[in-house]
C-alpha cells in the first residue's frame, strides 16, 4: 500500500523554511539600516565578532560604516578607511602613502606587507593583539623594509625593533614633527619659546569674507537684550534672554531665529516661521562648518556622522562620572546654550563627565595655573591641547583659526601632540621627552621630563658632521685648485 | 618591439600625449611608442617648471626658494618632489601605468635602482644618455619597462643635488645624467 503524504509536516516545514528565510532576510536588512533602532542594534550587538579598538567602538554597531555591505570586498572596506582618514592623511604628507606600495617595484616588499590596504596593519575586533593606534602587526613591522637602515644611519646600529615608534622618534603615518631638517630647526629652544601662546580666535573678524556664512540675514553687528527676534515669547525674567545677550552670538549679530529657525525660512516673519525648540548641530554648522566636521569626526561626534544615537558617557572606555552617565553628546553638552561660554566648555565641560587620573590631576598642574593668569592666548586648558586651535584655510581662501573639535586626531601616537599643539609654548625637544613619558601623561605633567629622547641630538650631530665634510672637501678642492 | 599594445593605456597616452581624447586613433601602438609619448609629457612638463618656475624665481629674480619642506618653508615645490607627486597621483588615479624618478646617486635612498632592470637601465643611461627598455616580471605579472636619462637641465638641478647633505655625489654638472625615469606598462 502506497505510504500517504503528510501534508500537514510539509506545511510546518514551509512555515520554518519561512520564518528562518525572513529572519535571515530582516537580519541582513537590519545590518544596513542607516537609522537603526532598538532592536537593530540588540541583533548587531549579538553578531559582534570581538571588541573593536578604541578608535572605533563608538560606531561599531554602525556595521556598515566600516563594511560597506554584507558581504564587502576589500576595496569596499577600503573606500569606507579613506572615507573618513584619507584626508587627515593627505594633510599630515603620509610618509607611507599607498602609491608607494603599489608601484610594481616594490611588489617584493608588498608581498611582505602589503600596505595598500589599511586592514593589513589594522585588524578591528582582535583585542587581544590590538596595541596603540589600533595596530595589530606584530611590533617588528619596521624591519620588513628598513632592516639596513644602520648602513645608511651608523647612529642606528643595535638599536631595538621596538624602538623606531616607540622611543618617539618616527612614526608609519604622520612625521610632520620629527623630519630630520624639522628637528633641527627647533634644536637648541629648552622648556619654553621665548613668546609661548596659541592662536587668537577671530571667526568674528573674517566673517564678510566667509562665502557660505549668511551675514545678509544676519550681519555681523551687535543686537541688545531687546532685539531678541523671539522676545515675546519668553518671559521678560528668563535667563534665555540674559545669557544669550551676554554671548558671543549677540555680540555678533546672531539672533534667537538664526539657530531656532531651518535655514529656509531665515528671513521670513519669526511668528509663522517653524520653531525648532532644540536645535542640534544642523544649525550650529550654518557658521562653525569646520568645527561640526570636527566634531562628528572625533571621538564626542562619531555616533551621530554614523546614524546611531549619540554617544553617552555610559559606553565610554574611559572612566566618567556616574551622574553624567546619560548625557547625550552633542554640541550643547559642552557649550550650553544660550551663553554658549567657551571658558566653561574649555575645562568644566570636560571635567563634568571625565573622571581619569590624567583629568584629575590638571587641576594641580603647572598648565592649569597658567589658566589664573587669564590671559586667554596663553591659559592652557583641556581644549588647548586636545581641541587644539589651527590655522585653517576655507575654500574662499580664507585663513581663521579653527578650534580643531577631532580630539582624537592627536592623541595616538602621542608624539603627534608634539607639534600641533605643545610647539606652541615648548620647545620640541622637551614635547618630544614629555610625550614619550606615559606616566608624566598620565599624571598631566606636573614636572619636566626625566627621560631624554635622542632625535633631536642625532639629527644636530649629523647635521655638523655633514658641514665638516664639506668643509674639508672644498678645502681640498681649493688645494687642489692652487697647486 | 614587436609587441602591440591597444586599448585602453594606448588612448591614454594619446589623450596625454596629444591633449585630445580619441581612443579609435590608438590602435597599433607598440608599447615602445606609449611609453616615449607619456614620457616626453611628464619630460616636458617638469622641465617647463624647473626653468619657468624653479629656476626663474629662485635662481634668477631671488624672489622665492623652492625646498625640500615646501609647506613648512612657505616654498616652491622642488621639481623631483613636483614630479613625484604626479606620479603619486597617477597611481591613486589606478592610471594602468607607474613612473618613478630614480638614480645612482639618490638624495633618498628608497630612490637607489633595485630591480635588476632598475640596476642595468641607470647603468645604460649613464653611459650612453639614450633610453633604455627591457621587459621585466615583478610580483608575478610581466612589465614593459622604459628608462630614460635625467639630465640637469637647470642650475636648480645641480646646486640642490651638490650641497644636499644626504646627496652621495656632489660634482654634478649643467647637462650630466642625473638619474633616470623608470616608466613600466603592464603587458
Amino acid at each position: 500500500m502506497k505510504k500517504k503524504t503528510n501534508l500537514r509536516w510539509w506545511g510546518l516545514w514551509l512555515a520554518i523554511s519561512f520564518v528562518v528565510a525572513g529572519a535571515v532576510y530582516a537580519g541582513l536588512d537590519s545590518l544596513g539600516n542607516p537609522r537603526p533602532g532598538k532592536a537593530d542594534l540588540v541583533l548587531r550587538s549579538w553578531l559582534l565578532p570581538g571588541q573593536t579598538s578604541h578608535g572605533h567602538y563608538q560606531i561599531e554597531l554602525a556595521c556598515t560604516a566600516c563594511h560597506a555591505g554584507a558581504f564587502p570586498s576589500r576595496d569596499d572596506v577600503q573606500a569606507k578607511c579613506e572615507s573618513c582618514h584619507a584626508k587627515d592623511l593627505k594633510a599630515v604628507d603620509d610618509s607611507h602613502p599607498r602609491a608607494k606600495f603599489t608601484d610594481p617595484r616594490n611588489a617584493d616588499r608588498a608581498a611582505l606587507l602589503d600596505a595598500t590596504y589599511c586592514v593589513t596593519c589594522h585588524v578591528e575586533h582582535k583585542p587581544g593583539i590590538t596595541r596603540g593606534a589600533g595596530v595589530t602587526l606584530p611590533q617588528d613591522y619596521c624591519v620588513i623594509c628598513h632592516k639596513d637602515v644602520a648602513k645608511e644611519r651608523p647612529s642606528h646600529q643595535g638599536m631595538a625593533f621596538t624602538s623606531c615608534t616607540d622611543a618617539g622618534c618616527h612614526n608609519y603615518h604622520d612625521n610632520t614633527a620629527l623630519y630630520e631638517d624639522f628637528l633641527v630647526r627647533h634644536a637648541g629652544v629648552g622648556r619654553m619659546q621665548d613668546e609661548p601662546k596659541v592662536l587668537a580666535r577671530n571667526l568674528r573678524e573674517v566673517i564678510e569674507e566667509l562665502g557660505d556664512y549668511p551675514s545678509e540675514t544676519y550681519p555681523p553687528v551687535e543686537l541688545a537684550r531687546a532685539d531678541a527676534d523671539a522676545g515675546t515669547a519668553l518671559p521678560a525674567a528668563d535667563t534665555v534672554h540674559e545669557d544669550w545677550a551676554a554671548s558671543a552670538h549677540a555680540r555678533s549679530g546672531v539672533n534667537c531665529s538664526a539657530c531656532h529657525v531651518p535655514a529656509a525660512q531665515h528671513g521670513s516673519d519669526v511668528a509663522t516661521a517653524t520653531w525648532v525648540e532644540k536645535p542640534t548641530e544642523k544649525a550650529c554648522v550654518q557658521c562653525h562648518g569646520p568645527e561640526v566636521e570636527g566634531f562628528l569626526a572625533g571621538l564626542h561626534g562619531m555616533r551621530l556622522k554614523a546614524g546611531l544615537p549619540a554617544m553617552t558617557p555610559a559606553e565610554a572606555r574611559r572612566p566618567m562620572k556616574a551622574e553624567r552617565q546619560h548625557e547625550a553628546l552633542s554640541c550643547t553638552s559642552c557649550h550650553a546654550g544660550h551663553r554658549f561660554d567657551t571658558r566653561r566648555a574649555a575645562v568644566e565641560a570636560c571635567a563634568s563627565c571625565h573622571d581619569d587620573t590624567h583629568t584629575r590631576a590638571y587641576f594641580a598642574s603647572p598648565h592649569a595655573r597658567t589658566v589664573e593668569a587669564a590671559a586667554p592666548e596663553t591659559a592652557v586648558t583641556c581644549a588647548t591641547c586636545h581641541l587644539p586651535r589651527v590655522a585653517h584655510d576655507t575654500p574662499d581662501f580664507v585663513r581663521r583659526t579653527l578650534v580643531d573639535h577631532a580630539q582624537g586626531k592627536s592623541l595616538n601616537p602621542p608624539v603627534k601632540m608634539a607639534r600641533q599643539v605643545c610647539l606652541a609654548c615648548h620647545g620640541l625637544g622637551y614635547a618630544i621627552d614629555a610625550l614619550a613619558d606615559p606616566v608624566l601623561r598620565a599624571d598631566n605633567f606636573p614636572h619636566a621630563p626625566t627621560r631624554h629622547v635622542k632625535s633631536i641630538d642625532m639629527a644636530v650631530a649629523r647635521e655638523g658632521e655633514a658641514r665638516a665634510a664639506k668643509a674639508t672637501q672644498a678645502e681640498s678642492a681649493d688645494k687642489d685648485g692652487r697647486s | 618591439m614587436k609587441t602591440h599594445f591597444k586599448l585602453p593605456l594606448g588612448a591614454a597616452a594619446i589623450a596625454v600625449g596629444l591633449g585630445c581624447a580619441t581612443p579609435a586613433m590608438a590602435a597599433g601602438w607598440s608599447y615602445q611608442q606609449i611609453a616615449d609619448a607619456l614620457h616626453a609629457v611628464m619630460e616636458s612638463d617638469r622641465t617647463v617648471y624647473t626653468r619657468l618656475i624653479v629656476n626663474r624665481l629662485q635662481n634668477q629674480e631671488k624672489v622665492i626658494k623652492a625646498s625640500e619642506h615646501w609647506k613648512d618653508e612657505k616654498a616652491l615645490v622642488l621639481p623631483a618632489q613636483m614630479f613625484r607627486f604626479g606620479a603619486e597621483m597617477v597611481a591613486e588615479k589606478n592610471a594602468g601605468f607607474s613612473y618613478a624618478l630614480l638614480s645612482e646617486w639618490p638624495v633618498n635612498k628608497q630612490n637607489a635602482p633595485k630591480t635588476e632592470v632598475e640596476k642595468e637601465g641607470l647603468k645604460a643611461i649613464a653611459a650612453t644618455g639614450k633610453p633604455f627598455y627591457k621587459e621585466e616580471t615583478l610580483g608575478g605579472k610581466t612589465y614593459f619597462t622604459a628608462v630614460y636619462p635625467d639630465k640637469a637641465v637647470a642650475k636648480a638641478c645641480i646646486s640642490c643635488h651638490n650641497d644636499h647633505k644626504d646627496s652621495p655625489r656632489t660634482d654634478f654638472k649643467m647637462g650630466d645624467v642625473m638619474g633616470g625615469v623608470v616608466l613600466r606598462l603592464p603587458m
